[in-house]
């Protein structure tokens, strides 16, 4: 089934005309009103009358996380205040989040990419959905609700966690399709076998995950532990949130959204367009968005794009699983993680050196990290009750930072190997 | 007199005591008492050794976490009673004891005593006629 015929199927050639309609009249509402991309383009010598075709895209320059974290707050935003119905933000590096804004429109589009999105995989007004993505700042929650609603589903708001309720209201309800992160859906999964829940409670078909990066053997083992379909979802808050592509029955890639999402992949060293079936960074143009448009996003995601047409009958680009990150972001129980925040809250403390590595492991399908951090003999107490005191505060300052829980191991100076005089500060064992 | 104790930080390893040990044996460094405090994932190795500050040294060389804490290093009689009234007399005037450890010799004790206010510990017990280790 396909939620928008028109535009799911639509002419290859039709689609870039289309686009490039909505580049034109993107780069006119940004040129007319966010002056860090007026100032852009005019230091390129760009008129917004220069762009008059999707061709033209590759002229426009590119905007990164950190021109987000420098017009902190609002200073992107394209529209006036009284038209954001809906601010979202994600955990910052600094202290800062990346805030991202929603019209009403927005919010009507993006809800019509994750109704897209559920309909690809399988779900329908009958379904009941149990939407266990964090509800809040974090865009997973909201986007996915938003989106099941505007479809005519029966949404359950739970929210993340408490998985006892979670399986209490997954029988009592019978809810058919379930939404949340690979490592939560793959928890609930192991929780339903180990209280011996009888198979027959559980009405699961299909499941909508996304958030953080998953294998291919993670889905095996969600779709016999959950006895379901698993569909990989991909998105993120600076684009419009989850519901930017989405895996059809088919399993050949993610469809991306195109007429809103123009997707490009470069080289992240040098910036150059490559074609299409190379590995390379994912930059997205949201061309219809209202309140946050931004020109060429660079996600750091590293993926590659194919437009041979698809089993499913949609003509959109697919998109693979991404491979990995041309930064130091990591993802840990869906929370963008950087090493650098670790490092911050140390500098901080400025009571440990900031030798420190981060320890990611996956441990019955959840995400776990560990903290290594270097004591220096100018700090460290003779007495184990000032360390263990000195490891608490660690750990609650990480927490605070972070959004997620994590282990603070003091470990002695020199013992974090470095290569060539410089500290590794990340070792992921999840083998993603 | 007080005493230099080493503090050594050590993570729950394997070998990693017999790496102190290394290095001052190497150095020609005689340990006269030690104790180890630990916690889960890590411990804290107390010792007194023959050269506190060539020990110190090179086990900083070696870039081993360590750090030094005044002691005193009380000698009482090896009988019973001996450790009793040192320790009531500390008692009587309300120090306290962060830790302590002791090894005893043919007709003595040693016992290296931390506490809050290791200076004024030491003036006490002096007034009363106590021994002390010399470093």
């Amino acid at each position: 089934m396909i939620w928008n015929q028109h535009i799911e199927t639509m002419d290859r050639e039709e689609m870039r005309t289309l686009q490039g309609e909505r580049l034109q009249n993107m780069v006119e509402r940004i040129y007319n009103n966010v002056p860090f991309y007026r100032h852009k383009l005019q230091d390129q010598g760009i008129e917004p009358g220069d762009i008059t075709s999707i061709d033209h895209l590759h002229h426009l320059p590119f905007t990164t996380k950190q021109d987000l974290r420098d017009n902190y707050p609002f200073s992107l935003f394209a529209v006036p205040q009284d038209q954001v119905v809906r601010l979202h933000a994600s955990s910052g590096t600094t202290g800062k989040p990346t805030v991202v804004g929603y019209t009403q429109r927005d919010i009507e589009t993006w809800s019509e990419v994750v109704a897209r999105s559920l309909t690809m995989a399988g779900v329908t007004r009958s379904d009941i959905i149990q939407v266990a993505y964090g509800y809040g700042l974090f865009t997973g929650g909201l986007g996915l609700h938003y989106g099941a609603e505007h479809l005519g589903a029966s949404v359950i708001p739970i929210s993340g966690g408490n998985t006892q309720k979670q399986l209490q209201l997954m029988q009592d309800f019978g809810s058919t399709v379930i939404a949340c992160t690979p490592s939560y859906a793959a928890f609930l999964g192991e929780a339903i076998r180990h209280e011996q829940i009888d198979p027959r409670q559980i009405k699961l078909k299909a499941g909508i995950f996304g958030a953080e990066p998953w294998t291919e053997e993670m889905r095996q083992e969600i779709q016999e532990l959950l006895g379901i379909k698993a569909f990989d979802i991909y998105g993120l808050s600076e684009i419009i949130g989850p519901g930017v592509s989405m895996e059809c029955p088919a399993q050949q890639g993610m469809h991306i959204f195109e007429d809103h999402f123009i997707p490009e992949i470069i080289n992240p060293d040098t910036g150059e367009i490559l074609p299409y079936g190379q590995l390379g960074e994912l930059v997205f143009t949201p061309v219809s968005k209202e309140a946050l448009p931004l020109l060429r996003y660079r996600t750091r995601d590293l993926t590659r794009l194919h437009a041979e047409p698809c089993d499913c009958g949609r003509t959109l680009v697919r998109m693979e699983k991404c491979v990995g990150r041309s930064d130091d972001m990591l993802i840990i129980r869906g929370v963008n993680v950087f090493p650098s925040q670790v490092e911050s809250v140390l500098l901080e403390m400025n009571e440990t050196t900031p030798h420190y590595q981060l320890i990611v492991n996956r441990e019955h399908n959840l995400d776990t990290l560990e903290i290594q951090v270097e004591v220096h003999d100018q700090f460290f107490s003779d007495e184990i009750a000032d360390l263990e005191a000195l490891q608490q505060r660690i750990l609650h300052n990480i927490q605070s930072t972070l959004g997620i829980s994590a282990r603070v191991k003091l470990v002695e100076p020199r013992s974090i190997e470095r290569s060539a005089g410089k500290a590794q500060r990340v070792i992921d064992n999840r083998n993603l | 007199m007080m005493i230099k104790q080493l503090s050594v930080f050590l993570e729950n390893k394997t070998g990693r005591l017999t790496d102190i040990t290394g290095i001052l044996a190497e150095h020609n460094i005689n340990i006269s008492a030690f104790s180890i405090a630990d916690s889960a994932d890590f411990g804290i190795l107390r010792m007194i050794t023959s050269d506190n500050h060539t020990a110190e040294r090179m086990l900083r060389e070696q870039g081993i976490a360590v750090q030094t804490t005044d002691v005193v290093c009380l000698i009482v009689p090896h009988a019973p009673g001996g450790l009793h009234k040192p320790l009531q007399l500390l008692s009587s005037h309300n120090i306290q004891i962060d830790y302590m450890y002791a090894y005893a010799t043919g007709t003595h004790a040693i016992v290296a005593i931390r506490t809050p206010t290791p200076q004024d510990t030491l003036t006490l017990l002096k007034e009363h006629n106590y021994q002390f280790l010399e470093e």
